[in-house]
């Protein structure tokens, strides 16, 4: 995973809330056995009306995606973060996210950025009215900072760690192959098997 | 310490625990799918690793399947190509797969309890966000993204940090012609979307305890639905009674030395929970949703509700748009509204009880002219049991198609779709935008209303029907 220390771009707002996980990737793209190639697909059936936001001229190139309360609710779906990704998405801020899509998120580069619904709200028209308005998403400060916004987000010092780093998260937990094995010993023994093949 | 049900399941199962980062968690059961697998199997082929166990992992084939056929091939190639993918990927590493066609497959979340292999106090996950379904045994279960998965094939455990939990009580005792399902479709309208949001609740009162381990998988399958990251009821006699007997339960000497370790997972009488709620189940009635989430629902009894009644700002918007999606207006009675299709199944409401309960109303009965009724098993195995008692042949006297076991209507990933415009109602779990095909329209409901809106063609409660029903779609 590439590192993320901070980002600076311009952002498109989705003034919608419950942006689902079936919105932002249909399921019939869930078909693909790749991990890649999902950005066509971002917001497919919305992106059909000329008029959905993503597709005006003036956001072509934003890089943070703000939208309203609970977003990524709905399925575990990772391929809803390779879709934001893939398109050239680094961030997306909210007021609330679901918390698989959250987790998803922190695994795949893209940093959900939590801040309360008036700041949200401050954003969304900051950019709404001048879409050439650049936000920085400081992870290394936790801050966001755009116009007059400046307003601090929590993320726990390993996450943050770990995503300034770009670690992968297996190796890290590799590292404590020790500590698993000794786990397994004590487990009981009536606990359920597959069937071998 | 005093502590609640899933904190003791949470600490039985850290294998490290340190200041300042997340507990790495041992994963007692890994369920996997053709769906969100792939690119995990791809990530360890990548880097040379193994499944670390095997043993612990179990996988079918439900999303991509065709319910029209047992066997392949599939004809869509892309679904096609995905299922081929993940008996590969099985074969490679080692994993028990049940393909289509085999006896034992089915959806993950009902094979699971029917194997036997969803246990009291285990740690259970799978690519899927129904996960939460398996806490209805009293088993910590929830939904990771593909990620995860591959870090739990590679290590089987997840780092992950300790979530609040929550206890939402149904007190009383559910009224006669209420289900799971309207409860839980009730408690949602109550609490939100997003009232559930990093929290593992658990299940308790009265209401929960009298119902079926059946009927508790429908609540807990949901409770992502409300965003807890996992739901969980506190096994008893009911749980055991599912149990004993199935295939991968313990038996003999190791019965009795689970059932001593399941008998301590309640939560304590004065632990403390981050959050509470209580609900009333006496006032609970047949409940339906009417928008494009799970929490936009309302008796089957009132009207469309006004979303200028709602207060200005993200409710009221949300509320505009899916009436104008669903093509609703307000104030109409929900029972005015008519269906062109109904959907029966899932891992909400696919299982024995659910095919049960809808062929008593379909006895004798009739699918109303012009609405398609999909009854669909959620597993092989129920559809065995279910041709068995012959309520196949019920549904199809009823003039509704009987099918293979897979996850069908819910989600759109395979030929059971609704076409744009078209607008069903559904047994399923999630009534977004799109979600059964695009362009359709979807009301969220009980198998007994499902089965009472085939008959009379628009919502309807069973106590709508009237013996002249039986006669009216003749």
């Amino acid at each position: 995973m590439d590192p993320f220390v901070s980002h600076t771009g311009t952002a498109v707002g989705l003034r919608r809330s419950d942006v689902d996980t079936d919105q932002i990737i249909p399921s019939d793209w869930l078909k693909r056995v790749e991990r890649t190639g999902f950005g066509a697909g971002l917001f497919s059936e919305w992106r059909e009306d000329p008029s959905f936001v993503l597709n005006a001229p003036e956001h072509r190139g934003a890089s943070i995606l703000v939208a309203g309360e609970n977003f990524g609710t709905g399925s575990s779906r990772e391929h809803a973060v390779w879709a934001l990704t893939d398109y050239g998405f680094k961030a997306v801020i909210s007021p609330r996210f679901a918390d698989i899509f959250r987790g998803n998120s922190l695994k795949g580069g893209l940093l959900p950025v939590e801040l309360p619904a008036d700041v949200v709200a401050t954003l969304m028209d900051l950019v709404e009215n001048d879409p050439e308005a650049l936000i920085t998403v400081d992870l290394e400060a936790r801050e966001v900072r755009a116009g007059t916004v400046v307003e601090s987000f929590e993320l726990d010092d390993f996450t943050r760690w770990r995503l300034m780093e770009g670690l992968d998260d297996i190796g890290l937990t590799l590292r404590h192959g020790d500590d698993i094995a000794f786990y397994e010993e004590k487990r009981p023994r009536w606990k359920p098997a597959a069937r071998a093949l | 310490m005093a502590r609640t049900l899933a904190e003791k399941v949470w600490d039985d199962h850290v294998v490290r625990r340190a200041e300042g980062e997340p507990d790495l968690l041992y994963i007692d059961l890994h369920l996997v799918h053709e769906v969100t697998s792939p690119q995990a199997f791809d990530g360890l082929r990548l880097a040379g690793r193994p499944v670390r166990r095997a043993d612990l992992t179990l996988a079918t084939e439900d999303h991509n399947v065709p319910t029209d056929l047992v066997q392949g091939p599939i004809a869509d190639p892309v679904s096609r190509v995905q299922v081929e993918t993940l008996r590969k990927n099985c074969a490679e590493f080692g994993v028990r797969l049940y393909p289509m066609g085999d006896a034992s497959q089915g959806i993950v979340h009902v094979i699971g309890p029917q194997l036997g292999i969803t246990q009291p106090g285990m740690t259970i996950v799978c690519g899927d966000s129904h996960t939460s379904t398996h806490g209805a045994f009293g088993a910590l279960a929830f939904g990771i993204g593909t990620s995860e998965v591959e870090h739990v094939l590679a290590t089987q455990t997840l780092p992950l940090p300790r979530p609040k939990t929550m206890s939402v009580t149904v007190e009383g005792s559910l009224p006669e012609a209420t289900t799971a399902k309207d409860l839980v479709l009730a408690l949602i309208a109550q609490v939100g979307t997003g009232g559930g949001q990093g929290y593992v609740v658990e299940y308790r009162g009265d209401a929960i305890r009298g119902l079926s381990m059946e009927g508790r998988m429908t609540v807990c399958n949901m409770s992502i639905e409300w965003g807890a990251r996992a739901g969980m009821i506190a096994p008893d006699q009911t749980t055991y009674d599912y149990l004993q007997g199935r295939d991968h339960a313990p038996s003999g000497a190791d019965w009795d030395a689970a059932v001593a370790a399941w008998d301590a997972l309640v939560s304590d009488q004065d632990a403390v929970f981050d959050k509470e709620v209580v609900l009333d189940a006496t006032a609970i009635t047949p409940f339906v949703t009417w928008g494009t989430n799970p929490a936009q629902g309302c008796a089957l009894a009132d009207v469309v509700p006004d979303p200028q009644a709602l207060p200005e700002g993200n409710a009221r918007d949300a509320a505009e748009r899916a009436l104008g999606y669903m093509g609703l207006t307000a104030g109409t009675p929900l029972r005015n509204i008519a269906v062109d299709t109904v959907f029966l199944g899932s891992c909400t409401n696919g299982r024995m009880e659910d095919l049960r309960a809808a062929a008593t109303i379909l006895r004798g009965r009739r699918v109303a002219p012009g609405v398609r009724m999909l009854v669909v098993p959620g597993s092989m195995v129920v559809k065995l049991e279910a041709e068995r008692e012959g309520l196949d042949a019920v549904f199809t006297a009823a003039g509704a198609e009987w099918r293979s076991a897979g996850c069908s209507m819910c989600l759109g990933m395979n030929p059971d779709t609704l076409k744009p415009g078209e607008r069903s109602a559904s047994t399923s779990n999630r009534n977004f935008e799109g979600r059964q095909g695009r362009g359709g329209r979807t009301h969220l409901v009980s198998p007994q209303v499902a089965a009472a809106t085939a008959v009379i063609g628009r919502l309807a409660a069973p106590s709508d029907l009237t013996n002249d029903s039986a006669e009216s779609g003749q």
